[in-house]
């Protein structure tokens, strides 16, 4: 395993906000920060298509940086005049930018004060976003860890429940439902909800499993309030998500049986879908370049069902326990990097050559350009791919720019 | 702390990646967080460049803040020269390192590196994009224009200098060809073209040339001007988009040249000047055009359409600060107030306000267009990936202007054919609530139900404005006649005779208001 420090083309835990805001739908982030922040989101989001997004930033500015009581002020004036036009909003977050951490501003403060004011119409809540604090999908595991302490309680004699943590798509949400129901967990709970009026209870009697790698501070709050996490690999494929709910099952005291006959034709099925792209992909070499903290799962999938080969799998930080059960399951020998130093990596990923790189959006046309393949690998954070019904999904998003490749004669 | 959702610039040091990532032999070495690496998609995946821009960014995290990022700062800068070996280097913070203060020029003048190095002091917390491309370019001009010029032997071909083109621009590519083959035609060389495909060693070549020629004021004015105080290099003021302002910056530069240009005004070859002219131009007299851009385009798009379309300038506005002065002169000519703004709601709620037929904005007018089913060409950045077609497309010259012509008409163009679908639309061919094809499939312009399905004896409540008492009213025929009112104008329509009822304290809208308000708003 390689650490490497350098230079890092990862993005800030910012970017979450344009899947979390999608995902709890009467939420508002406010990230206070600087005019870079405000273009980043924008950036990342691609194509502005909502006039009037459920996020914004109240860009710090030369009057702010004299003095913090102004800062203070000023904060509290911008959130006034949001609320006012937007009287559809249930909960705000403030999210931490890099210029707020480094100045001291401090937001969770702001967010009681102003929760003080708002409460019971609007709660403000606040987590950091920032790039020296987060990566990428750090922002959600922020985002997550900071909803935790305002989960209503549930008390240590109720019944056993589950709770699904990590934002997942909806149809994806709603499939786990059924399953959990035909296998006999009646009592299934998300987080994040769709709804901040719809906050599930946590107490000692909830179980619960991470349906994504990155939730490390949020795993860590759940357990302070008594919560149980349930071992597993993560729900990519369809062993990753066999292993995902099985684990549930019997933690919930469900016979082997009984699960076998619910997930058994749902398994048959995307294993068939999933044929097609294997025949495409089987002893193709890729390469990860550190992103989303979903690189091991994904390479695991990869090699394991559609027979990749693995050339170099970077991520952004390595997360041991609630990664073991996808390490172990990972060929012997395969190479991990974590941290980044984007030049050298650059340079090892062009002598390897490999059929498929998977990278960000800075990367992903320089190195086509170059000869080599590529994915980008935000789509696997918008796109729908865990469960069984998704598994061919996410095989595809790998198939489609070598199928592509292959097409064009120009 | 301004509430921003949408913004028109980026900071300003992504206005010096544009120079940078434009020139050739130049790396800028930013101090900056991780997250500051996305602008790196922006050349990569919108301007789709082949290669990642000329940047290194030292990416310090909280732990580094304790310790020492001034030592990353320096091996990051002297990693990145021993890498890219540059012929020149800039050096600067991001709005994060401004804050932690290390003095990044300091920082790269101990390293001792044997190419020249620019330091850069942007001010994030005042300062945005264009400014920070402005300041960069004459920072390198500055230092690395070289000594004063050579005297010009007699005799010798003129020639000047292109100056403003960068990445991420607008059309700026194709600019550049078409107002270099331009000067050819005058006889007038092009010495060097900067930042876009300069080099260090070019720009140290600037002095050769008898003057400059600013294509976009918004970031060459300033290097203009110094190269003007110091080489005594006249530069030009007009912009040369659309044939009018094209035929005034070929006489601009005959003069400063020193050549004749009679021959070439003669042979003017541009095909808008006929268009518009040509009879099936007529129904375009007097749309209400709303322009809105970068000062340099929103200027010349509002001359454009008054002077060369014979549309109505009914808003003119700017995101641009720093040019509000030109913009505001530019507007008293149409009989508007200029529009100053980078909020982008006050643009939005502006351009509502004018009810105008075809926007000229940035993408975020196309946008706001689209919600208000109005149609919209884009003229200016901010850029999206739709702003650098794979095809030849200049703003800028004759040619220019035959682009103008065909990417404003054309929207237009399609609502004409809406408007005789329009015509028809009571015969059963026609599904009265097909949205207009030229406005894509998301666009919902006209809420207005057909009148074939309007219940006769519902009354609809409308919105009143807030001075007026109770709502004002439809009357079931009023509702009836507004149906048969063409329906890419009905909104204008229906808002029109609203405000009018409104505003006389009218209650219920009969056709006899309808026709009241047509003859009162009636040009
Ligand atoms: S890295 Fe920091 S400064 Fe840059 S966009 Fe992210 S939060 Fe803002």
């Amino acid at each position: 395993m390689l650490r490497e420090r350098g230079q890092r083309e990862v993005f800030c835990g910012l970017t979450g906000i344009i899947w979390l805001h999608r995902k709890i739908q009467d939420a508002f982030f406010l990230v206070v920060g600087s005019r870079t922040c405000a273009h980043l989101i924008q950036s990342a989001a691609g194509v502005m298509i909502f006039a009037e997004p459920r996020f914004a930033t109240a860009i710090i500015d030369e009057r702010d940086l004299a003095g913090l009581a102004d800062c203070n002020a000023e904060l509290d004036r911008v959130v006034a005049r949001l609320l006012e036009r937007r009287p559809d909003i249930r909960m705000l977050f403030l999210v931490g930018s890099c210029p707020s951490e480094v100045i001291k501003l401090d937001l969770s403060r702001a967010a009681e004060r102003l929760s003080a004011s708002f409460m019971p119409k609007v709660r403000v809540l606040n987590y950091s976003g920032s790039g020296i604090e987060t990566t990428f999908t750090q922002g959600e595991d922020a985002c997550l860890a900071a909803l935790v302490p305002i989960l209503p309680v549930e008390s240590a004699s109720a019944k056993q429940s589950l709770l699904v943590v990590g934002a997942l798509a909806e149809v994806v949400e709603d499939q786990f439902r059924r399953l959990f129901t035909a296998i006999g967990i009646d009592d299934v709970r998300f987080l994040p909800p769709r709804s901040a009026m719809q906050l599930p209870a946590i107490g000692p009697a909830t179980r619960y499993l991470l349906a994504q790698p990155f939730l490390a501070d949020t795993a860590r709050a759940l357990e302070a309030r008594g919560a149980t996490r349930l071992a597993a690999p993560f729900p990519l494929g369809v062993e990753g998500t066999t292993a995902w709910l099985h684990a549930a099952a019997q933690a919930f005291g469900i016979s082997d049986s009984r699960f076998h006959t619910a997930v058994a034709p749902e398994q048959e099925r995307a294993r068939g879908a999933l044929a097609r792209h294997r025949e495409q992909l089987a002893g193709r070499r890729i390469f990860f370049f550190p992103d989303s903290q979903l690189e091991i799962p994904l390479a695991r999938f990869v090699s394991r069902e559609l027979g990749m080969e693995l050339v170099e799998v970077g991520t952004p930080y390595l997360h041991r326990p609630h990664l073991a059960e996808e390490l172990a399951m990972l060929p012997a020998g395969t190479m991990l990097s974590e941290g980044q130093d984007v030049e050298r990596q650059l340079d090892r990923c062009l002598a390897a050559a490999p059929d498929m790189t998977v990278c960000g959006l800075g990367l992903a046309n320089p190195l086509e350009a170059k000869g080599l393949t590529t994915k980008w690998s935000i789509e696997l954070l918008f796109t729908p791919v865990q469960g069984f019904n998704q598994a061919a999904d996410l095989a595809e998003l790998f198939a489609r720019p070598l199928v592509r490749r292959a097409r064009l004669m120009v | 702390m301004q509430l921003t959702l949408w913004t028109y610039e980026g900071p300003p040091h992504v206005g010096a990646m544009r120079v940078a990532t434009a020139m050739r032999g130049v790396h800028y070495v930013l101090h900056a967080p991780q997250g500051d690496t996305y602008a790196d998609l922006l050349f990569t995946m919108i301007e789709r460049l082949p290669q990642r821009p000329p940047v290194t960014y030292t990416t310090f995290q909280a732990r580094d803040l304790g310790g020492d990022t001034a030592e990353l700062f320096k091996n990051a800068a002297r990693d990145a020269y021993d890498r890219f070996k540059p012929q020149a280097m800039m050096v600067g913070a991001s709005c994060t390192a401004e804050l932690i203060q290390d003095d990044p020029g300091g920082l790269a003048r101990a390293l001792d590196l044997p190419v020249p190095v620019v330091a850069l002091e942007l001010p994030a917390y005042q300062k945005k994009e264009n400014w920070g491309a402005a300041e960069t370019f004459y920072q390198m001009v500055r230092a690395l224009a070289g000594a004063a010029p050579r005297e010009r032997a007699a005799g010798a071909q003129p020639s000047c200098n292109l100056l403003g083109p960068t990445a991420l621009g607008f059309r700026h590519r194709d600019d550049v060809t078409e107002i270099t083959a331009l000067l050819g035609k005058l006889g007038i060389r092009v010495n060097v073209t900067a930042p876009l495909g300069a080099s260090p060693a070019d720009l140290a070549r600037l002095g050769d040339a008898d003057f400059n020629v600013v294509l976009y004021p918004e970031i060459a004015s300033q290097a203009a001007n110094w190269l003007q105080r110091n080489f005594n290099q006249p530069y030009t003021r007009t912009v040369p988009i659309g044939v009018g302002a094209t035929r005034d910056f070929i006489v601009e530069v005959s003069r400063l040249a020193g050549v004749d240009a009679t021959d070439l005004l003669a042979a003017e070859d541009s095909r808008l000047t006929w268009y518009s002219r040509s009879v099936d131009s007529t129904y375009l007299t007097g749309k209400r055009v709303f322009v809105f851009g970068d000062a340099t385009h929103a200027i010349a798009a509002a001359r454009v359409a008054a002077q060369e379309l014979g549309f109505t300038v009914v808003g003119l506005g700017t995101y641009s600060r720093e040019f509000a002065r030109d913009v505001r002169e530019a507007a008293k000519a149409y009989g508007v107030e200029a529009l100053i703004a980078d909020d982008y709601l006050d643009v939005e709620a502006k351009i509502a306000e004018a009810h105008p037929e075809l926007v000229l904005g940035t993408q975020m007018e196309r946008h706001i267009a689209k919600r208000l089913g109005v149609p919209c060409a884009v003229i200016s950045a901010p850029v999206h990936v739709q702003d650098f077609p794979a095809r030849y497309s200049p703003q800028m010259g004759f040619e220019g202007a035959n682009v103008l012509f065909d990417t404003w008409v054309h929207p237009l163009m399609m609502g004409l054919e809406e408007h005789l679908l329009g015509m028809f639309r009571e015969d059963f061919e026609f599904h009265a609530d097909a949205a207009p094809s030229h406005l894509g499939t998301g666009a919902k312009p006209v809420a207005e139900p057909a009148a074939a399905v309007v219940p006769a004896a519902v009354p609809v409540a409308v919105q009143a404005p807030v001075e007026v008492q109770g709502p004002v009213v439809w009357s079931p025929d009023g509702q009836k006649e507004l149906g048969k009112i063409p329906f890419f104008v009905r909104g204008k329509a229906r808002r029109n005779t609203e405000k009018f009822a409104a505003e006389r304290g009218l209650t219920t809208i009969t056709v006899e208001t309808l026709y009241d308000a047509k003859a009162h708003f009636g040009r």
